[in-house]
């Protein structure tokens, strides 16, 4: 019996060194400026605490990423971002559980089960609630089709296909726009997202903006085209790098992992290709919705500007322009001044976001100077 | 002393050191150790009734104001709008796409769990009976993400032929005809790891119970001249017959309520589409369909709609325990 017990002890040993190797610092900074607090000049008026935020799960690489370097520079701030959904984000922020919200559109100025977002917002802060735009998502047209490494589409193609109308790749419609390129005979198998995702109420928004003909059904979080469901961005990329003959829409990251063809957008200006730049020219041209320091933004999806990438999703900080506590207003304004910082920008565009462009940056930072 | 009459005299005399009559010596009786457990067992009993009465409750407080506005009939109608004014909801689709992945679920897994709770019981040697029992409970031990994963990654693909081979020989079948749903995300394939999942609590339940048969019986059976198998259907099965019901109703409640690995693996259907009893087909079933709305529950008739959705869930895993409560009563005269 003594095998058995030094056995055990050493069974328990091996194990319990295992578990403690997983004790470690949580180093999860890609870009490497973590390297011993060498913080530059902003030590001295960085604010301490904690602050809670909750909301869109679209945009929770780019809040963290904006977190890590947020906490690199002010090590007595801690910021926590839980990617509940939208909906609930605004609930929690509402409710007064967080500091701020994250929601991939603005508040709704319309009434909705007899009661209105914005009012319900400004009477919670005691002043008016801003949205304040701060990532652009870009929605890519993924697809998955061997031999095909182009593939150029018009709102109506995609409408069409999204519709079950075009049911084979080499329907007559995709070669129109896509002279010289073999397309096979196989069918589509269009895959849309299960879950109401913020992502298909925006490209819901584009297909009706610009290809209402084609695309009659209202804009909403809920699928309303044909296809199979997947749950989830990573779902619906897995299914199609699975699938032959698979295409889908998807964040532009959840394409780029999974190395699917990202089609290229003519929306009557000739074919864009999906690139930060590009995406900077179509929020450009977005109309500001809101007013004053409300930046909520109206994108202009039939947009036919040169070289703009029009499937885009923004999402949205949503904030009391006055905050309730002087001392988590402060920490609020400073966390949103680094996120919306031109270099923090930047560095969102190796993770599959495009930087906001000058112009909307701009008008964020005025806006981050006048929160209180 | 006690007499005919039940009056005595030593009712009357007092006891020794002067004691009262009929005081006793204050030694124990127990009665405190027995009035203790009794009370705990008692208090955990009415624990757990009062929990499921309140999930009950609480179900139904947050069902009924959405019930009462849906314009459409509840059990009967395919449409899922519960936004706006006028919502119409019902759950006949989310009734089918569950009963029907539990049901192929239940359907592999009783027999071959039985089978081997029978294997590892009765015909396997005893050093293997061990470890194979480690095994299959092993198989119980894995989450069910990683089981959804799994399940579309992995063995999804090599299902595809399969699935082909039905639609293409079988498609006739109206339970075989073509959906249009690709290989790895159809209600036959969700039932078969469903079925996966499920196999380790019935193996484990029934293995337990056919241990305990009678060693009397079995012998018995055996002297008669019964062969292995003859034994097994004489003696162990009819003993065992609750405990696998017991065991396929702890089973059926997982297969019921399985969530996430759902979830990942059916794809689901869009709006309008043409209603079919095909087991290729995809779909959504109640658990599925909470898991995904539940992040945009942002009114209280919205998130009340699901929740109607869950109590019926609910009720049905009720009936069907209570179905089987009854069979299981109806066979106590056969148990020694």
């Amino acid at each position: 019996m003594k095998i058995q017990r030094l056995g055990l002890l050493a069974s328990v040993a091996v194990v319990g060194s295992i578990a403690l190797t997983a004790c470690g610092s949580d180093n999860n900074n890609g870009t490497g400026a973590s390297a011993g607090g060498s913080s530059s000049s902003s030590s001295s008026d960085c604010p301490t605490g904690t602050l809670n935020a909750e909301g869109s799960s679209a945009q929770k690489n780019a809040i963290d990423e904006a977190i890590s370097s947020f906490q690199d520079t002010c090590s007595g701030a801690t910021v926590n971002y839980n990617p509940t959904g939208s909906g609930a984000g605004i609930k929690q922020f509402l409710a007064g559980q967080v500091d701020f919200a994250g929601s991939d559109s603005a508040l709704k100025t319309t009434e909705k089960d007899g009661k209105v977002e914005a009012d319900e917002a400004a009477k919670y802060c005691g002043s008016p609630a801003w949205n304040l735009p701060m990532v652009t998502g870009p929605i890519a047209v993924a697809y998955h089709v061997k031999g095909v490494d182009k593939l150029v589409l018009t709102p109506e193609v995609i409408a069409n296909i999204f519709n079950g109308k075009v049911t084979t790749w080499n329907d007559p419609s995709i070669a129109k726009v896509n002279s010289g390129a073999t397309l096979p005979s196989e069918p589509i198998k269009v895959f849309f997202r299960s879950d109401e995702s913020g992502t298909t109420e925006n490209f819901t928004k584009y297909l009706k903006g610009a290809a209402p003909a084609a695309w009659t059904a209202e804009p909403g979080k809920a699928w309303t085209g044909k296809g199979e469901g997947k749950e989830k961005s990573a779902g619906v990329a897995g299914a199609v790098q699975s699938t032959e003959g698979g295409i889908t829409y998807a964040e532009w990251s959840y394409a780029k992992d999974n190395k699917l063809g990202i089609a290229q957008i003519d929306n009557g200006a000739g074919p864009v290709e999906l690139t930060g730049e590009t995406v900077g020219k179509a929020i450009a041209t977005a109309k500001a919705d809101g007013q004053g320091n409300d930046l909520r933004l109206k994108l202009d999806y039939a947009t036919k500007e040169a070289g703009a990438y029009p499937i885009n999703l923004v999402t949205y900080e949503i904030v009391c322009s006055k905050g309730k506590d002087p001392a988590k207003a402060k920490l609020v304004k400073a966390f949103l001044k680094s996120f919306a910082s031109e270099q923090t920008q930047k560095s969102l565009e190796e993770i599959g976001y495009a930087p906001l462009p000058d112009e909307v940056r701009t008008k964020v930072d005025a806006a981050i100077d006048a929160l209180s | 002393m006690s007499s005919v009459t039940g009056v005595s005299l030593a009712d009357e005399t007092p006891g020794p050191h002067g004691s009262a009559p009929l005081s006793g010596d204050g030694a124990g009786t127990g009665r405190l150790g027995d009035r203790l457990f009794g009370g705990a067992a008692k208090g955990a009993g009415l624990l757990v009734i009062g929990l499921v009465t309140l999930v009950g409750v609480f179900l139904l407080w947050q069902a009924i104001p959405a019930l009462a506005r849906d314009d459409a009939n509840f059990l009967t109608s395919r449409e899922w709008s519960v936004d706006g004014a006028h919502p119409r909801f019902g759950i006949v689709e989310l009734l089918w796409t569950t009963v029907t992945v539990s049901a192929i679920a239940m359907l592999i897994a009783v027999p071959v769990g039985v089978a081997v709770a029978l294997f590892i019981t009765q015909y396997a040697p005893s050093w293997l009976s061990r470890p194979a029992a480690s095994l299959i409970d092993l198989l119980a031990a894995v989450p069910s993400i990683v089981y959804g994963i799994w399940g579309l990654r992995t063995f999804g693909p090599v299902f595809e032929p399969v699935q082909g081979f039905l639609q293409h020989r079988l498609g006739w079948i109206p339970l075989f005809s073509n959906a249009g749903i690709s290989g790895g995300s159809t209600i036959l394939f969700v039932g078969i790891v469903l079925a996966i999942m499920v196999l380790p609590i019935v193996t484990a339940l029934s293995r337990e119970v056919f241990a305990q048969t009678p060693l009397t019986h079995k012998e018995g059976a055996l002297a008669l001249g019964a062969t292995r198998w003859e034994m097994i259907r004489t003696a162990v099965l009819p003993f065992g017959k609750p405990g696998i019901i017991s065991a396929s109703m702890l089973g059926l409640g997982r297969a019921l309520g399985e969530t996430i690995a759902v979830t990942i693996i059916l794809s689901t259907l869009p709006d309008g589409s043409k209603w079919t009893f095909s087991l290729l087909n995809g779909g959504e079933t109640f658990a599925s369909r909470i898991a995904n709305n539940a992040a945009e529950f942002d009114t209280p008739q919205k998130a009340g709609a699901f929740i109607a959705a869950g109590l019926v869930l609910f009720v049905l895993t009720f009936v069907v325990n209570a179905i089987a409560r009854v069979v299981i009563e109806r066979r106590k005269a056969f148990s020694e």
